[in-house]
């Protein structure tokens, strides 16, 4: 099965991309036809285009047959998060809210990715304006799981999971606000990058949190994840956020950093609620990096356990404050049932929104609203405070840190209807975002039901040339991320 | 934020400007609760004289230079609106 071309790394289809060995066309049309054979299970696409696809794949082919080719990325179809925008396409972040709206500009990230020659293949199903953990808040049904189609792909960027591992796509991109790019990337078994804050532009990624908020890739194999930071990062003046770092090349700095590392262990990641097949797949990959001269050592991040409350405040906040912009007036779902504007406003939101939106705009309303301002949102800053400043101290001693991505593996479908359970889905991710590092989530082993597990590294602010190159000694002494789902 | 946490939902629904129905004030009103009673161990944590982080790397004062750039034609910009008319957006009548 993985010698089939939609199984491959975007590393392994350049090649055969630029020996002429295959045309984009060709593997263009072996995703869609994957897509089609699989998609009515999966339910991974909100909207596809393959005639636009297909266009893509040509002009890309006659670039590199007029000796143009852009790189490693001309001509590989990719697959994006329903939340970011492609000028012309469908916008929906899975929501009633924008069923119907259409992109009139593209994102920084679409822009870079039309620059690197990539094709463009479909907006990817999500949790409604990518809050939850398990793509099961889409207005637009859930997504399975390639592996068991009676679980949940992770969430929120769980089609972007599901149809990389189901072939659907060579590489997609997620955004990642609490652990919406690693939860699903270990849920579906592939690699999945939260890049450093402000590193990647989101100018034209549609705001949750804006302080959490960050855009990355999910692929194959840690080198596809370099070759695809490389084509995502750098300053985006449209971006205010952008951080000015400098852009080495990732995919050879994959060579030139053989380790050793040391290693931090979170004690605080290793408590209850922890799934023990998870866990022992995680001790297993301690040991290999112990066995590569790696040294690891034990280290507390004492704040830990207020992660997922701080989260909560600030993300609800931000979103409370962000979702106003959708008001039934200049664009979005407006009512025919209002009486007069302020009505307007409360019955074009009623309507368009999903549950979880509501109980977040509420809970994030509430928590800004006079009265309660400093008992709840400036003391959650403070605690974040604290909580980045964990990391940072861990960071004197160890060059990484290594936990579970996920507590459990993939869960059914229906499974956790309560917020709070569902919430605690994210407490091995959400202190990354608080704390603004990046993350990578590598697969480390399966369960006895054959579900995939995923491992964690952690890095220091702009690193990932270091953490790309620290998972990817990892991936070179396993071959979990070449097994694939009999779908 | 010692005492059991009231959420007044009608209050807050308000200022949200979201009209919930009678089964979703119910469902919120527990969800939240559970959610907020979570919510109040933050109050253990010795916050003094901690500042507080906004953006985990603040970048300030950024300045873009003030020149003119092509935006998007009208009928972009209003491709998306409800209800339009004349290059306007068309709404309810706001002052009687």
């Amino acid at each position: 099965m993985a010698d089939e071309l939609f199984f491959k790394s975007i590393a392994e289809l350049g090649d055969l991309l630029a020996a002429r060995t295959v045309s984009a066309t060709e593997l263009t049309r072996a995703v869609l036809a994957r897509t089609q054979a699989v998609e009515g299970r999966l339910h991974a696409f909100n909207s596809r285009d393959e005639a636009e696809a297909l266009a893509q794949a040509g002009a890309s082919d006659a670039r590199r047959a007029a000796g143009q080719a852009r790189g490693p990325l001309d001509g590989i179809p990719v697959g994006l998060k329903d939340v970011i925008a492609v000028a012309g396409q469908p916008l929906t972040a899975s929501s009633r809210m924008l069923a119907n709206f259409v992109s009139p500009y593209d994102a920084t990230v679409t822009a870079r990715l039309k620059a690197a020659g990539a094709v463009f293949w479909g907006r990817l199903n999500c949790d409604e304006f990518a809050m939850g953990s398990s793509t099961e808040n889409s207005a637009f049904g859930p997504t399975s799981n390639p592996w068991d189609l009676t679980r949940v792909p992770g969430g929120s960027s769980g089609g972007s999971a599901a149809a990389l591992a189901a072939g659907a796509a060579i590489a997609t991109l997620g955004s990642d606000t609490g652990g919406s790019i690693r939860q699903p990337a270990a849920l579906c078994g592939v690699v999945g990058l939260k890049p450093t804050y402000g590193l990647v532009s989101r100018y034209g990624l549609v705001a949750f949190a804006s302080s959490l908020d960050q855009i990355g890739p999910l692929t194959r194999t840690v080198e596809d994840a370099a070759i695809m930071l490389g084509a995502l990062a750098g300053h985006d003046p449209l971006d205010s956020t952008s951080f000015p770092a400098d852009i080495p090349d990732y995919r050879a700095e994959l060579k030139r950093r053989p380790g050793p590392w040391r290693l931090g262990i979170p004690k605080e990641y290793f408590g209850a609620g922890l799934d023990p097949e998870v866990q022992a797949a995680v001790e297993r990959a301690m040991d290999f990096y112990r066995a590569q001269g790696c040294t690891l050592q034990e280290v507390s991040l004492p704040h830990t356990q207020y992660c997922l409350d701080t989260y909560y405040i600030i993300a609800t906040a931000e979103a409370s404050s962000n979702l106003a912009r959708y008001d039934g007036v200049r664009y979005g779902h407006r009512s025919t049932a209002a009486k007069d504007a302020v009505d307007l406003y409360r019955q074009s939101r009623a309507e368009g929104f999903g549950a979880e939106v509501k109980r977040r705009i509420i809970l994030g309303t509430y928590v800004l609203s006079s009265g309660y301002y400093d008992a709840y949102y400036l003391r959650a800053q403070k605690v974040r405070t604290l909580i980045r400043q964990d990391f940072l101290n861990a960071y004197r001693e160890v060059d990484a840190l290594l936990t579970p991505t996920s507590p459990v593996p993939a869960f059914k479908l229906g499974e956790k209807s309560d917020p709070l359970a569902l919430y605690l889905c994210d407490i091995y991710t959400i202190g990354v975002n608080l704390a603004g590092l990046p993350a990578v989530s590598v697969p480390c082993g399966f369960t006895a039901g054959g579900l995939p597990i995923g491992l964690q590294l952690i890095g220091r602010p702009f690193d990932e040339a270091n953490l790309l190159a620290l998972a990817g000694a990892y991936e070179r002494g396993h071959d979990w991320h070449r097994r694939t789902p009999s779908l | 934020m010692s005492s059991a946490p009231h959420l007044d939902l009608d209050h807050v629904a308000k200022l949200a400007r979201l009209a919930l129905t009678a089964a979703e004030q119910a469902e919120f009103s527990r969800q939240l609760g559970e959610v907020l009673h979570h919510i109040e161990q933050l109050a253990k944590v010795d916050v003094t004289g901690v500042e507080p982080t906004a953006h985990a790397f603040p970048v300030v004062n950024v300045w873009g230079e003030d020149v003119a750039r092509p935006g998007l034609p009208v009928e972009a910009a209003l491709r998306n609106a409800p209800a339009q008319r004349d290059h306007l957006i068309v709404v309810p009548k706001v002052v009687e």
